[in-house]
This record gives C-alpha cells, sequence and structure tokens, in this order.
C-alpha cells in the first residue's frame, strides 16, 4: 500500500529535484546572500561583512547619481508601458477589424521581440543621434530631408526627457508582442456576444466599448506586468545605446557601477535588493490574483 | 514488509546522493582552489584585455618572444574583449573572488591597482625588480609614482600619454588661428574664434568619459604639474580658489562642444578632426595609431596634412602618462610561469616587439629608439628628456582608485547636464574626502 504511493510521488520527485535544488540555490538561497550583503558595512571587497542595520537602504539616497536613476527608471517606465499597451491594443484592433495579408502584418509586428535588446539598441543609438542638421545621421537627418525639421530632436540627450525617447525603442520591440495578447484576447470574445449586442443596436464603437474591451482586463493586467518589470530591470538596452553615462543612468546600470567599477558590493548589493521589491510590487499582487482566480473557477 | 522498505530507502538514498552530488557540482563550481603559489613553470595563463587592433599583434609579438625564451611553458592566451576593459575587469573582480585567479593579469600601472592590494589579491614585486635590476631601467619619477607603501606590485611593459592636442591645420588656417594654442587662455580664444570664423564643431568630444579626460587635461594644463600631482595626495584640497578657475576653464571649453557627443565613442571624436568636421580633439596617444594605421583598422590618415599634435595647452614639458602592466597574483596556480613572463615583459626585446605593434613606447629609458618613427619618435624623446615632468593620468588608473575615479564621473556626468562649475567643485571635494586613498 506504501509502497504503491511511494512509486507515484517518488519518480516526480526526483524529476524534479534538481530544479528544486537549482532553485533553491540560485535563486532563492542568492536573494538570500544579496539581502545579507545589502545590510552589512562591506563597501569594499576587504571589509568584514558586519550587520549595519539596513544603513545602505536611506544613504544610496545620498549617492549623487541614484536619485536620477530612479527618475529615469520612472519616466522610462511610464512611457514604455503605456507606449506600448497603446499601440499594441491599436495594432490587435486593426488587425481584429480584419485587414488584407493579416498573417504577414502579425509576423512583421512580432518580429522584432526576436531580436535582442542589445542588437536593437545599437540600431537606435545611430537612429537617435541628436546631430544638428549640418551633420545629422538617423531620424534628425530623416526629418530633415523630409522637410520636418523641426521635429529633429536631442531625443536621449535631453536632460529632463531623455529617458523618453529611451522608451522608444523598447515599445517598437514589445508593442508587437502586445499587439499578440490583444489579439487572442480579441478572439476570445465569442461572436455571439458582439452579435447580440449588434442586434440592440449598438454601434461598432459600442460593441467595443460595452462587449469587447471589459473582457480584455486579464489581458491587460498580464500585459501590464510583464511590461513593467520588464521595463524595471532594463539594462542592456540602455548599455547599447549610451553605455555607463548619467544621463541615462538606471537602477540596473547603477548596481552594475556600484559593484564592478566602484568596488562597493554593499551599495550593489542595496540597489539590487530594491529592483527586487519594485518587481515584488508588480508580481506577487498579480499572482495572487491569478491564483484566486484560478480558485474560483 | 522487507521489501517495501528496501524500496524505500533505496529510493531514500538516491535522493540524498543525488543532492549530494548537486552539492558537490555547486561547491566545485564556486571553486575550492588556492592551495598556494608553486614554481610551477609548465603553463602561463595570461589575462588582459587586448584583442583589438594593434594591442592584439603587441601580444601576438610578445607572445612568440616569450615562446622562444621558454620553450617548456605553455602560452595560454585568456584575452578579453571590450574597450579599457570594461568586461575583462568584472571577469577578473569574480576569477579573483573565487580564488581562481590568472597567472598574471593586466592592469592599468598605479591606483586602479589598489583594491587588489587591499584585498591581498597581488603580490609585491620589489624582489623581481632588484633581482632583474628593472630599478636602475625606469624612469624614478615613474617607479615613485606606481609605490604604495614602500611596495611596487605591477610591471609596466609601456607608456601611453594621454595629453595630446590633435588638430586640423586646415580648419585652424581657414580661422585664422596660427599654430596649436599653448596655453588654456590661448586655447579657449581659439576655440571662440574657430566658432565665429568657421561652420566646424571647435572641439569634438565623444560619450561621458572622454570629458573627464578633457578634465584632467584642462586641470594639469591650468594648475601646473606639480598642483595637479598634490590633488591625488591623501587630505588634498579640491576646495581652493585654482581648482575653482580650473573648473571656470573647463566649464567655458565645454560650451564649444558637440551637441551629439554622447552619442559617440572617443573614435568618433577623434575621427572628426582628421575628417575636416572639428577643428580641435583632446585624447591620448592611441589616437594616433588609428589615424594611421591602414583599413579597416585605421583610418590611413596623413601625418601634418590631414591632422597634426601638439602638447594639450598648457601642458608641454610635462608627459602626463598611463601604462598598461602586469602584475603576480596571489597563489597563481603556474608562479614559475609568471614570473617568467613577467621577465619577458619587462625586457628590452619584450618592449621594443611590443610597443612598435601597439602605437606606444617602453617604459624603459634603454629601449632602441631608431623603431619608433613619426609621432612614437616624439614621444620616447619627450619621455627620455632629462628634464620631462610626470604626472598620473587620473582617468586611466595611475593617480585615484576605482571609488575615487568612479565617483568623480559621476560628478563630470551631473555637471554635463547642470553646466554649474561650483556644483561641480563641490562634488570633487566631495568624491576626494570619500574615496578612502
Amino acid at each position: 500500500m506504501r509502497a504503491r504511493r511511494v512509486r507515484r510521488w517518488l519518480p516526480g520527485l526526483l524529476l524534479v529535484s534538481p530544479s528544486i535544488v537549482a532553485i533553491g540555490l540560485f535563486v532563492y538561497g542568492l536573494i538570500f546572500w544579496n539581502t545579507r550583503v545589502a545590510v552589512s558595512g562591506k563597501h569594499d571587497e576587504v571589509s568584514p561583512l558586519g550587520f549595519d542595520g539596513g544603513k545602505n537602504f536611506v544613504d544610496l539616497w545620498d549617492q549623487p547619481s541614484w536619485p536620477g536613476a530612479v527618475r529615469n527608471a520612472l519616466v522610462f517606465t511610464a512611457v514604455f508601458v503605456l507606449g506600448a499597451l497603446l499601440l499594441g491594443a491599436f495594432l490587435a484592433f486593426l488587425m481584429d477589424k480584419g485587414i488584407r495579408g493579416e498573417a504577414s502584418f502579425r509576423v512583421v509586428y512580432l518580429f522584432p521581440m526576436a531580436v535582442s535588446f542589445i542588437a536593437a539598441g545599437v540600431v537606435w543609438r545611430w537612429l537617435l543621434n541628436p546631430a544638428p542638421a549640418d551633420r545629422a545621421v538617423g531620424l534628425n537627418q530623416l526629418f530633415h530631408d523630409a522637410g520636418l525639421g523641426s521635429l529633429a530632436n536631442t531625443w536621449w540627450q535631453h536632460p529632463d526627457w531623455g529617458m523618453a525617447a529611451m522608451a522608444l525603442p523598447a515599445i517598437w520591440q514589445m508593442s508587437g508582442y502586445v499587439m499578440a495578447l490583444y489579439l487572442a484576447g480579441f478572439r476570445g470574445v465569442p461572436e455571439e456576444l458582439r452579435e447580440a449586442a449588434r442586434v440592440d443596436g449598438a454601434s461598432e464603437w459600442k460593441v467595443y466599448r460595452h462587449v469587447v474591451f471589459p473582457q480584455l482586463r486579464p489581458v491587460t493586467l498580464s500585459a501590464l506586468i510583464i511590461l513593467g518589470h520588464i521595463s524595471l530591470k532594463v539594462f542592456d538596452l540602455i548599455m547599447a545605446i549610451a553605455g555607463k553615462q548619467i544621463i541615462t543612468y538606471v537602477p540596473a546600470v547603477a548596481a552594475y557601477v556600484e559593484i564592478f567599477d566602484r568596488h562597493d558590493p554593499a551599495n550593489g548589493a542595496t540597489i539590487a535588493t530594491y529592483l527586487l521589491v519594485a518587481v515584488a510590487v508588480l508580481v506577487v499582487p498579480y499572482l495572487v490574483w491569478t491564483i484566486r482566480s484560478e480558485r474560483a473557477r | 514488509m522487507f521489501g517495501r522498505t528496501r524500496r524505500n530507502a533505496a529510493g531514500r538514498g538516491r535522493t540524498t546522493s543525488f543532492a549530494a552530488a548537486a552539492l558537490a557540482g555547486v561547491l566545485a563550481l564556486a571553486g575550492c582552489g588556492g592551495d598556494g603559489g608553486s614554481d610551477d613553470s609548465s603553463e602561463v595563463e595570461v589575462f588582459s584585455w587586448w584583442t583589438g587592433p594593434g594591442e592584439a599583434e603587441g601580444l601576438t609579438a610578445l607572445q612568440a618572444l616569450f615562446e622562444k625564451q621558454n620553450p617548456g611553458t605553455t602560452f595560454v592566451n585568456a584575452a578579453i574583449a571590450g574597450g579599457s576593459g570594461t568586461q575583462a575587469k568584472a571577469v577578473l573582480a569574480s576569477r579573483l573572488q573565487n580564488r581562481k585567479p590568472p597567472d598574471s593579469f593586466q592592469g592599468h600601472a598605479g591606483a586602479e591597482l589598489l583594491d587588489y592590494i587591499k584585498a591581498g589579491q597581488i603580490e609585491p614585486l620589489n624582489d623581481f625588480y632588484d633581482e632583474n635590476g628593472l630599478r636602475q631601467v625606469y624612469p624614478k619619477q615613474l617607479i615613485d609614482q606606481i609605490t604604495y607603501e614602500g611596495n611596487i606590485y605591477s610591471v609596466p611593459v609601456n607608456i601611453h600619454r594621454s595629453n595630446v592636442l590633435w588638430y586640423n591645420p586646415g580648419i585652424l588656417e581657414d580661422a585664422g588661428v596660427d599654430g596649436p594654442p599653448e596655453t588654456i587662455d590661448a586655447f579657449i580664444a581659439a576655440l571662440r574664434k574657430i566658432d565665429a570664423e568657421t561652420d566646424k564643431v571647435p572641439l569634438s568630444l565623444g560619450a561621458q568619459w572622454t570629458a573627464d579626460h578633457l578634465l584632467e587635461n584642462v586641470l594639469l594644463g591650468s594648475l601646473g604639474t606639480e598642483a595637479y600631482d598634490a590633488l591625488w595626495q591623501p587630505g588634498a584640497n579640491w576646495g581652493t580658489p585654482a581648482v575653482r578657475a580650473a573648473l571656470d576653464d573647463f566649464a567655458e571649453i565645454m560650451k564649444h562642444t558637440t551637441a551629439e557627443a554622447a552619442s559617440t565613442d572617443w573614435q568618433g571624436a577623434a575621427k572628426a578632426v582628421v575628417d575636416g568636421r572639428a577643428a580641435f580633439n583632446i585624447m591620448g596617444d592611441w589616437a594616433y595609431g588609428y589615424f594611421v594605421n591602414p583599413a579597416p583598422n585605421g583610418l590611413a590618415k596623413k601625418l601634418g596634412t590631414d591632422f597634426d599634435y601638439a602638447p594639450a595647452p598648457g601642458t608641454d614639458g610635462t608627459y602626463m602618462w598611463l601604462s598598461d602592466s602586469f602584475t603576480l597574483p596571489e597563489n597563481a596556480p603556474h608562479r614559475g610561469g609568471a614570473l617568467a613572463w613577467l621577465k619577458t615583459v619587462s625586457s628590452k626585446e619584450g618592449q621594443d616587439a611590443f610597443n612598435p605593434k601597439k602605437g606606444s613606447i617602453p617604459a624603459r629609458t634603454n629601449a632602441d629608439k631608431a623603431l619608433y618613427k613619426d609621432y612614437l619618435e616624439y614621444a620616447i624623446t619627450e619621455w627620455n628628456k632629462p628634464g620631462i615632468k610626470l604626472a598620473g593620468s587620473f582617468w586611466h588608473g595611475v593617480t585615484a582608485n576605482n571609488k575615487w575615479h568612479t565617483d568623480i564621473d559621476t560628478a563630470v556626468g551631473l555637471f554635463l547636464q547642470h553646466k554649474d562649475p561650483a556644483k561641480l567643485q563641490q562634488a570633487l571635494v566631495r568624491a576626494a574626502q570619500n574615496s578612502g586613498q
């Protein structure tokens, strides 16, 4: 009797145990270790680990580069998430309305996601070059040649809103994915519902406004979570376009600089902890929500 | 009953042994090396970031000489690509912390090595210097500037000059500027004149770090060598009116640079001069190799017509130097091989094999001067002049440790946005106080 029960769970356990060990060590073990370093006084590689009661989490705000990094991350997140959501939803809406060659458009829009941030960044670094008209390249040159010279601007080198321009490549890259999510959502709305609304005399706009969009809340939420955590962790795109320059500092770049350039493990770990908390704030409520709605089903 | 228990036990045993095996693997990965240095000379693993044009050929030449001198030693090239070692340094840091050091690694001579020294990761080389008579062949000022608490930790293989003004003679002529400016004031006047008379960029600049590079040149040119060198001593005062005046000059010079600076690295900025788009560029002498080398690695331009050089304004008579050097890590697995490598690197033959290819000059004073042509001939003559003063380049690792270096970079990055020299000075004062150097 017990043997049979063992035979039922043991192979499964054996199968997953490597991942359990690996995840335990390399995810949770390292999260623990990172937090341990973050609350230590290890501001260079030789001092003992010690414990300083979370002083680093406060002191970090005195680092001249840190408030700007947070601000940049917020601007980037706001523009990127909103931009990708709206553009993705709009593209999906067009697809849903039925256009000729939908399949190929779907591929065209989805394809940028197959390009890595680092490769896309190399191209966008050139596209977003802010040189004035006489030696302009990239978008500024395009605008200039098209007689739209007034559209030319300093892109990511603008001290206040540069990060909004930095979000353009990210939007370009991720909006196709959001489109795919929304398209699946649109297709999931039964045709009968739309038909019923139309019979009740709803205009096509009202059908979307009152019937289709309300059913897309779960899709919107998933897209929001995915975009949000990508945006908080953004690193490779920034490094490819601007490298380690203050003007485009974000927390992930700041962590790299603290650890590898300043040789300050405690500050680096503190930034990493802040990042983890920020992503958790986004992801955990979502997980709770999905588990609840799955139970309700 | 028996069978049941046995199967159960076997199952548990398998799980445990698996977990044990996994753990062992992890521990092996984490690295439990470090069983003391040996005099093993069967192999030498040399870690560097020399993979680019010029530098890679230089390394190959050194390797060939080393293999000829040490036929029994296998040379392992552990070079990692990436400009000025940004990637390589991160890899190196993790290897040192895991006590898996290479047998010798490249680093800029000077304070950049302080973190390794304080962490006990590299060995002092005083005995090596004495045995090989190196104290007599390296300039005394150089030895002084790389000595830390009485110990020397690295062996310089070359010297680069970081205070070089590259200019486009044609543009200077068009603007009515006669010759390269010799003082900071004359430089600012020339920049203004070029701005007024031509539609060219007066001073081309690249990404943020090239502004740091410009800053060290302006500080040296404005303060003079002694005052500049004094800034890097413990407890130095960065709050003086003299520093403030230098920073005002820096702010003024920055007004005549390119808007799109942050989009390009030093190559793009230097190229603007030889292409006739910018009048001046201040960069180290590695730019020379880039200008004159044939395509695809260089621009194949002509000295004298396409571009020319002069000491950075106000710095004639001073050699602002930086040096690539090699170290002996604590617990190097093949210590014998590493010492043989350092011997090759520090020898006259080694430096003469390496430097003409890399486009730099030997740190030794008794090198074969006939090997160095054009700009390099000028450089080696200057380096060996009896009255020459040496100043260490802070940006290239000579005078500031990593923390100080990064904090100055942050201060300069913020300055590029707020453009306020007073704020910059405050930040620099703070950076000096917090450096822990």
